[in-house]
């Protein structure tokens, strides 16, 4: 049989019609594709793949019963490692990941497995009729802070082993990141409050509105009974960069943004939450939150959206899929370039001039890259007397959060680093007996995957400790 | 849910609830806040604490209705419930070691003054209270003021109750006449928690500020809230959510936090006319 060199490409919205709505972007395989696909597996036996999953799915096995149409059989692999599989075959990095690591990809296009694990997961929430099977209660307590990628992973593994768990969220819906950060578009929320059902469905309980360091702290979930306490509060504070007019109206954080239209919904008609809309938009950074915040920002009618971006295409640290995506529907990229200051209006002859105080333009500097730094990435040095103006109406700040206090605060004795993070150990533990930690909480800003990853590390050595 | 267990007109625009939420009645202290929802598709919206109950597990709430959600809010009656109730937000106020303390409370502002004064009242420090409204039938909480403080002054800008004048006159009679306070505390509009702070100025008296930007997450998340402060000549960004809402009325850029409330003016405005007509049935 010949080679198929390249993935099957998935269908997706046209650029042009996807651009004006909040619809998801990538409609996903059909079964005669998602068959075709998994015929380009080899499934070789060392399974280079699976060290490449940040949850070690079995990869090949999956794929397998892909081939022999036993799709639900297919989802059954799959959830023994990972508790939100369609999640994970929209958001996670693959090509960084499990496809870095296939063998087709050496000579040819690596297996799609992203699109193949979403396949999956979506045949099984279109087709499955019966919920999941709520294990025997081993009368052990475990409670869990935040309901993100790391704390639902978490939560589903000791849930499937018998746990009574219970997730704290301190918003009013579950899902943390994947309700506010991610957009629609790309993640639907009908996705994640489904996943969230199942979890449900193994017994695990969600207390949304609990704010833990505040509602409630640490050492209170001791004393209500809860005999360990995993916390996945994730990255909290945005950064900002502390350049001039960073106060103007129409200056957000991504977060500020991206929640006002993923969460409180600002981007319907008759939303009783309110977003700047529609002007030119300039988005500072280059990160997935960069490219999502900038793709909805063109979604809510913006005329133009830039990425400012101070090193250069090669460097930026978004998903490729998410970049490419983003070019195609014209969000214009300025590269090697760094704000310096952002502009605001001010009309010298009337201080009550409704216009005053409003976002005007940023000022930019162009960069060039020198030397590497220690991590490999070349450093951009500011070209002098480069600046120039971009006239915009908007400008979202995606430069990176820094870890939540709340929790470090009203934890005595609870480690961290200099940077905010929360000290764990390689089993998740925390300086703090039977408190564990995990994603963002703990590394700053980073994927979904990898705080799932640590979601269901800490799940295992919470398991061994209680149950040793 | 959360269920409005009472509820009572203080004025023709101010309305008082009691809302049943356990744990954050267990926690919360004079100058924290909460964050609620009217109903699923609602905004979320800060309110400072306004007092409450422990035993009961309830939590008091006072709130002007000023816009969409607060006019659906007031639409809400005693029985009823609300969909979220978050709390208690940000820091508690700084009692330690003051023990003549100056309450200034301003129109709906003096909701959050007033468990504050209390707090110093049965701390047993000296309070001074002035409140000011600016007419006779927006006069809140007098009789309550009264009974958490040892003098209390009340104002009215144009003079039909109370003494004619804004807040500041009597302060600055009061510091003028060699008047020591260990604190000045400014609870109320921007443009009032300002002067406050021009006045006092001259005679170093220490005066808090409780700020009430626009918020979405109040757990430091959003950064919509941030505020800047004037602290040795450099200007530093702080989250009201996280760390106020009380601040140093001295380091405050208040006109930058006054254009900042006026963001979304022209949305707020169009919102709250279609809430009255849904309710008026147009």
């Amino acid at each position: 049989m010949a080679v198929i060199e390249k993935k099957h490409e998935m269908p997706t919205q046209a650029p042009e019609v996807r651009a004006h709505n909040f619809d998801e972007v990538a409609l996903g395989y059909t079964e005669e594709m998602a068959v075709a696909e998994a015929q380009r597996c080899l499934h070789c036996k060392h399974m280079p793949c699976v060290s490449g999953c940040p949850v070690n799915i079995a990869i090949p096995d999956f794929i397998e019963r892909i081939k022999q149409r036993d799709f639900e059989g297919a989802y059954g692999i799959i959830t023994e490692s990972s508790s939100l599989p369609a999640v994970c075959g929209r958001v996670c990095p693959q090509e960084s990941q499990c496809e870095s690591k296939c063998v087709m990809g050496i000579k040819f296009e690596p297996v799609g497995i992203g699109r193949l694990e979403r396949f999956v997961a979506d045949w099984h929430n279109r087709n499955a009729t019966e919920p999941p099977v709520r294990p025997v209660s081993n009368g052990h307590r475990v409670a869990v802070v935040g309901s993100g990628p790391s704390g639902l992973t978490c939560a589903g593994d000791l849930a499937k082993k018998g746990y009574d768990v219970t997730v704290f969220e301190a918003l009013h819906t579950a899902g943390g990141v994947l309700v506010y950060g991610i957009p629609e578009f790309r993640l639907p929320k009908a996705i994640v409050a489904k996943e969230v059902e199942t979890l449900k469905a193994l017994g695990v309980t969600v207390e949304t509105n609990v704010v833990i360091g505040k509602t409630l702290t640490v050492d209170e979930l001791f004393d209500m009974g809860y005999e360990a306490v995993f916390i996945g509060s994730g990255a909290g504070l945005p950064n900002f960069m502390g350049i001039p007019g960073e106060s103007l109206k129409g200056v957000y954080s991504a977060n500020e943004f991206l929640t006002r239209s993923n969460l409180m919904k600002a981007y319907r008609e008759n939303a009783t939450t309110p977003i700047m809309k529609g002007g030119r938009v300039a988005v500072v950074g280059g990160g997935n939150v960069a490219m999502d915040a900038a793709r909805t920002a063109l979604r809510l009618g913006a005329e133009c959206v830039y990425i400012v971006y101070r090193r250069s295409m090669e460097e930026l640290p978004a998903r490729k899929e998410e970049v490419e995506h983003a070019r195609e529907e014209g969000i214009d990229f300025r590269i090697l370039c760094n704000p310096v200051e952002i502009l605001g209006y001010q009309n010298p002859d009337d201080p009550r001039d409704p216009k005053n105080g409003f976002v005007t333009g940023i000022r930019c500097i162009r960069m060039e890259l020198g030397e590497p730094d220690d991590k490999g990435r070349r450093r951009p040095i500011p070209v002098e007397g480069s600046d120039f103006v971009l006239d915009v109406d908007t400008v979202i700040m995606s430069i990176g959060t820094s870890p939540n206090p709340l929790i470090k605060n009203t934890t005595a004795g609870l480690e961290v680093n200099a940077r905010g993070g929360i000290v764990v150990n390689e089993e998740g533990l925390t300086s703090r007996t039977a408190v564990y930690a995990g994603g963002d909480a703990v590394t700053g800003a980073a994927t979904v995957i990898s705080a799932m990853g640590a979601g269901k590390v800490a799940a295992k050595a919470i398991d061994e400790t209680l149950k040793g | 849910m959360y269920r409005i267990l009472r509820k009572k007109s203080l004025n023709s625009t101010v309305t008082q609830m009691e809302i049943e939420a356990p744990l954050v009645a267990r926690k919360a202290k004079p100058g924290q806040f909460i964050i609620l929802r009217v109903d699923e598709e609602g905004e979320r919206i800060p309110l400072t604490v306004a007092g409450c109950n422990p035993t009961e597990g309830t939590v008091k709430i006072i709130f002007q209705v000023v816009g969409a959600t607060t006019e659906a809010l007031n639409h809400k009656n005693e029985g009823e419930s609300i969909s979220d109730f978050v709390g208690p937000l940000g820091t508690p106020t700084h009692t330690d070691g003051i023990r003549k303390v100056c309450i200034v409370g301003g129109g709906v502002g003096c909701a959050i003054a007033m468990p504050v004064a209390e707090a110093f009242y049965q701390l047993g420090a000296e309070v001074t209270a002035i409140t000011g409204f600016r007419n006779r039938e927006l006069v809140i909480l007098e009789e309550e003021f009264r009974a958490c403080s040892h003098r209390m002054v009340l104002m009215t800008d144009d003079g039909s109750y109370g003494r004619h004048g804004n807040v500041t006159a009597p302060l600055k009679e009061m510091l003028e006449s060699g008047e020591y306070f260990d604190q000045i505390i400014a609870i109320g509009p921007l443009i009032m928690m300002k002067f406050v702070v021009e006045t006092a100025r001259p005679y170093g008296v220490p005066v808090t500020v409780s700020m009430n930007p626009i918020m979405i997450d109040g757990t430091g998340m959003c950064g919509g809230c941030r505020l800047t402060l004037h602290r040795d000549g450099k200007a530093v960004t702080r989250f009201a959510c996280v760390d106020g809402p009380d601040f140093d009325g001295y380091e405050i850029d208040f006109d930058e936090a006054m254009s900042r409330g006026k963001m979304y003016g022209d949305f707020e405005r169009h919102a709250h006319e279609a809430t009255c007509n849904l309710f008026r049935g147009v």
